[in-house]
């Protein structure tokens, strides 16, 4: 057989897409989704399907693509995966089911996450909805607070088990860090609406704007409902704790894509809410969440942005492709360099960043390689935009509030494998219990979590 | 979700009062929480302090100054509308213990969050003994109900057409001066008016607590905008106040971050006043 090499999927220009916020990843033609369809040999024991956390029918699902069977392509994707249009776009495929593809022991992975896009997108241009089967209903109320990732699929899982399920959440939009964090050039926002929808359209209640721990706490919600689950994230931004943190100027990387996003700043003031749109940006951190800052504070019009990142290229977290997409719009990397003071003006704003530069040393327990500063290197750029994007941890707001909930000295929730807590009926899942991770490992933890609520709810029938 | 406007009608010029259905809300309310409302989609999100709750009937009052474009569009709007978005209890709720006197500091606006403190304080046997203040007279508010709730009220204006002519901070000061001992002073009001209060305060050694009122965008601990420096320590005020010892405020850096959008705030305020001139600016 004649291997056809991977599709390259079109990409706007980057000297376009430096001043819109349009999906820049165009999405596979049908021509192109055949072909790459055809370059997947079938494997009898997919070594890609481990790979994927929510174990998607990877060879089934590219099948129906070859074969031209959309509707079939949706369903097997469907059936283990409630948002594939969104996976398609923003799971790191080249450390999860493509990394594994036998195709990639040669040459390149079959292009998995496009194919996903691309059947999913395909659902959507067509609008037509899934006939949902209703299923037979249990009497049983769970209570999901948090509607990003996990939240929403524990609410669809269970849903589609035939419990009653209410999905609460903080803000004014459910999604999570898909609408508040995600950029839209990168996931656009009608995406995930539409995955909202979908959920909705199983018989999801969705509460927005219902704090719990504040309008109702976890133990009110069990004196209603027969379950919790918690998938509220780990959205607490941390700062660096250097001085001039608070310079006006200085962002949190969440305040300042909430204000992007979430709030649609870049349509100030079409839309209200304010951003200080820089000249000279610098985003500290190396992960998606500097990317992503990096390349929305590019669109909003500054000239210079750049990236300051203590280890070195290769330790970045970020996915190789929002790297090389931030660099062909023109944002700067400085590697091995660590901010040690921001500096401002009379007036509280921001005017220059010291740095020092590091050397990596031997790996440190997590494998990398350690920073160590270099003696008398600081010196200073300046920048009117600071946004620090170094990680973040759960709000430790439910924890407060929760009698018996007992969490780990990173304040995640301590939870089992099935997702069980401390606490009787209450279950977590995603970044509230693992730390910041990624996307679909948040759908498998409340993928993981309705199946063990569903049991816990059965045998307490019985 | 929309939220219905009940009640809505201006007290005294540029200060609206602001009665909404949230019977949810009202039920968890508690003096010195506040909101978090967003009016339509393309809305921002602003906070305003709970100035009344009702559990029985389901509802919150909320007290607004026109400062800007989105409070300027709130007060055109009328009972029977809708907003798209309130969110609450946000806050730690102030803590009502049991003291021989409190003082309760009202500025401008701030008298409205003061009063479901002062009534509390009441509630629970404290005295409480209220200063409240205004520019002119003309823009005094809630003189009625903070005098149900008061022991003793006392009125400063700035330009002396009622009460004491001058400021809440000369009245605390005479009364810190006095013989009777003061368990806590409470301020509420603007930036400047707070710090001055600390400042009155910080050599009598009374206990102070101010609410502060930082910029904020979500009000649950998610963005850090709202930061602010409290005995040298950084807080959020939305999830770790906005109640805080007065004297271990950074006012200077307060003040400064409330200005951090002033020039988009003004373009967003002249495009406001373009469109509703229906000029086509
Ligand atoms: C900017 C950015 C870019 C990223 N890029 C990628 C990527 O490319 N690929 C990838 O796989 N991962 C990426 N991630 C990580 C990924 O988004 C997260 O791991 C994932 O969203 C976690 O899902 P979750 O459901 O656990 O929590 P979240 O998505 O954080 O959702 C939690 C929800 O709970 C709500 N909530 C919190 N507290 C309460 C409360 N008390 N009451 C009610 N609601 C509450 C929050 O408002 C939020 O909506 C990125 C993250 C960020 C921030
Ligand atoms: C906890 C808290 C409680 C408050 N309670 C009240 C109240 O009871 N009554 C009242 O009249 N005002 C209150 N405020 C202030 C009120 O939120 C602002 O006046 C309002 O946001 C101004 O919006 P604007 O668009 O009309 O004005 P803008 O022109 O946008 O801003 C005018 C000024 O208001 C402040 N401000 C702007 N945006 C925000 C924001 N998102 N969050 C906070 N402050 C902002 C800034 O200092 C700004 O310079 C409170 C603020 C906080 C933080
Ligand atoms: S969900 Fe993610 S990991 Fe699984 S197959 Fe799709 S792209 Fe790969
Ligand atoms: S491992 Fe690769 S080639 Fe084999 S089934 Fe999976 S995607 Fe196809
Ligand atoms: S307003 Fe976002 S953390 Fe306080």
């Amino acid at each position: 057989m004649q291997l056809l090499e991977r599709q390259d999927m079109a990409r706007q220009d980057p000297k376009k897409r430096r001043s819109n916020f349009d999906e820049v990843a165009l999405g596979y033609s049908h021509e192109q989704a055949q072909k790459e369809a055809s370059r997947c040999i079938q494997c009898k024991k997919p070594s890609c399907v481990p790979g994927c956390p929510v174990g998607i029918d990877i060879p089934a699902f590219i099948k129906s693509i070859a074969e031209d069977d959309m509707d079939g392509a949706i369903r097997e994707l469907k059936s283990m995966n409630a948002l594939p249009a969104i996976c398609g776009r923003v799971c790191p495929q080249e450390t999860q089911c493509e990394e594994v593809c036998v195709l990639g022991r040669k040459g390149e992975p079959v292009a998995i996450g496009r194919l996903e896009r691309y059947a999913s997108d395909h659902e959507q241009g067509t609008m037509e909805k899934r006939g949902i089967e209703q299923p037979e209903t249990t009497g049983k109320k769970v209570a999901v607070v948090g509607s990003g990732p996990a939240g929403l699929t524990a609410a669809a899982e269970l849903a589609k088990m035939g419990h009653s399920v209410t999905l609460f959440e903080a803000l004014h939009k459910a999604g999570g860090v898909l609408v508040y964090g995600i950029p839209e050039f990168r996931l656009p926002k009608s995406i995930v609406q539409s995955e909202v929808e979908y959920v909705e359209s199983l018989g999801v209640d969705i509460q927005l704007d219902t704090v719990i721990g504040k309008l109702e706490t976890v133990d009110e919600l069990l004196d209603e409902y027969d379950a919790v689950f918690l998938g509220t994230g780990a959205g607490l931004p941390v700062f660096m704790g250097i001085d001039g943190e608070n310079l006006n100027g200085v962002y949190s990387a969440n305040e300042f894509l909430t204000r992007v996003n979430l709030m649609k700043a870049y349509q100030f003031p079409d839309y209200d809410t304010p951003v200080k749109r820089g000249q000279r940006v610098v985003v500290v951190g190396g992960g998606n969440v500097a990317m992503d800052s990096a390349r929305c504070a590019v669109r909003l019009g500054a000239n210079e942005v750049t990236i300051v990142y203590r280890r070195g290229e290769d330790e970045m977290p970020a996915r190789n492709e929002e790297i090389e997409n931030a660099r062909e719009e023109g944002v700067k990397f400085k590697l091995l360099s660590n901010p040690t003071r921001i500096l401002g003006n009379e007036s509280n704003w921001v005017t220059q960043l010291e740095c020092l530069n590091m050397e990596l040393c031997e790996p440190d327990e997590s494998g990398r390689c350690r920073p160590v500063p270099l003696e008398a290197s600081e010196h200073l750029i300046d920048v009117d935009v600071v946004i620090i994007a170094i990680g973040t941890s759960p709000n430790p707001l439910i924890p407060m509030t929760t009698t018996g909930l007992e969490t780990s000295k990173w304040g995640t929730i301590i939870a089992d494998e099935d997702g069980l807590s401390s606490k009787q009926a209450v279950y977590g899942g995603g970044d509230v219990v693992t730390g910041s991770a990624t996307v679909i490992s948040a759908m498998g933890a409340g993928k993981t979590a309705a199946a063990a609520i569903d049991r816990y709810l059965n045998s307490k029938e019985l | 979700m929309p939220f219905k406007i009940l009640e809505k009608f201006q007290i005294v010029p540029t200060i609206h009062q602001m009665m909404i259905n949230a019977p949810k809300i009202a039920r968890k309310a508690k003096p010195g929480q506040f909101i978090i409302l967003r009016i339509n989609e393309t809305g921002e999100r602003i906070p305003l302090t709970i100035a009344d709750f009702d559990r029985e009937k389901g509802t919150v009052t909320t007290i607004f100054m026109e400062v800007g474009k989105t409070t300027k569009q709130l007060s055109t709007l009328n009972a029977g509308d809708s907003l798209q978005d309130f969110v609450g209890p946000l806050g730690n709720p102030s803590k009502i213990e049991p003291a021989d006197k409190v003082v309760c500091v009202g500025g401008g606006v701030g008298v409205a969050p003061i009063y479901p403190i002062a009534r509390a304080h009441k509630a629970i046997g404290n005295k409480v003994v209220s200063i409240i203040g205004a520019r002119s007279a003309e823009l005094l508010l809630w003189e009625d109900k903070m005098k149900d709730v008061s022991d003793e009220l006392y009125i400063t204006t700035d330009d002396g057409t009622k009460g004491h002519h001058g400021f809440v901070t000369d009245v605390l000061k005479d009364l810190l001066e006095g013989d009777e001992p003061i368990s806590s002073v409470i301020s509420i009001g603007p930036a400047i008016m707070m710090r001055t209060v600390a400042g009155v305060t910080h050599p009598f050694g009374v206990k102070t607590i101010v609410s502060l009122n930082s910029i904020m965008v979500d009000g649950t601990g998610m963005c850090g905008a709202c930061r602010v420096l409290v005995g040298g320590e950084t807080k959020f005020a939305c999830v770790d106040g906005p109640e805080f010892n007065a004297h271990e405020v950074d006012f200077t850096l307060l003040m400064n971050r409330l200005m951090m959008y002033r020039d988009e705030e003004q373009q967003a305020l002249e495009n406001y006043k373009c469109e509703r001139k229906g000029c086509n600016c």
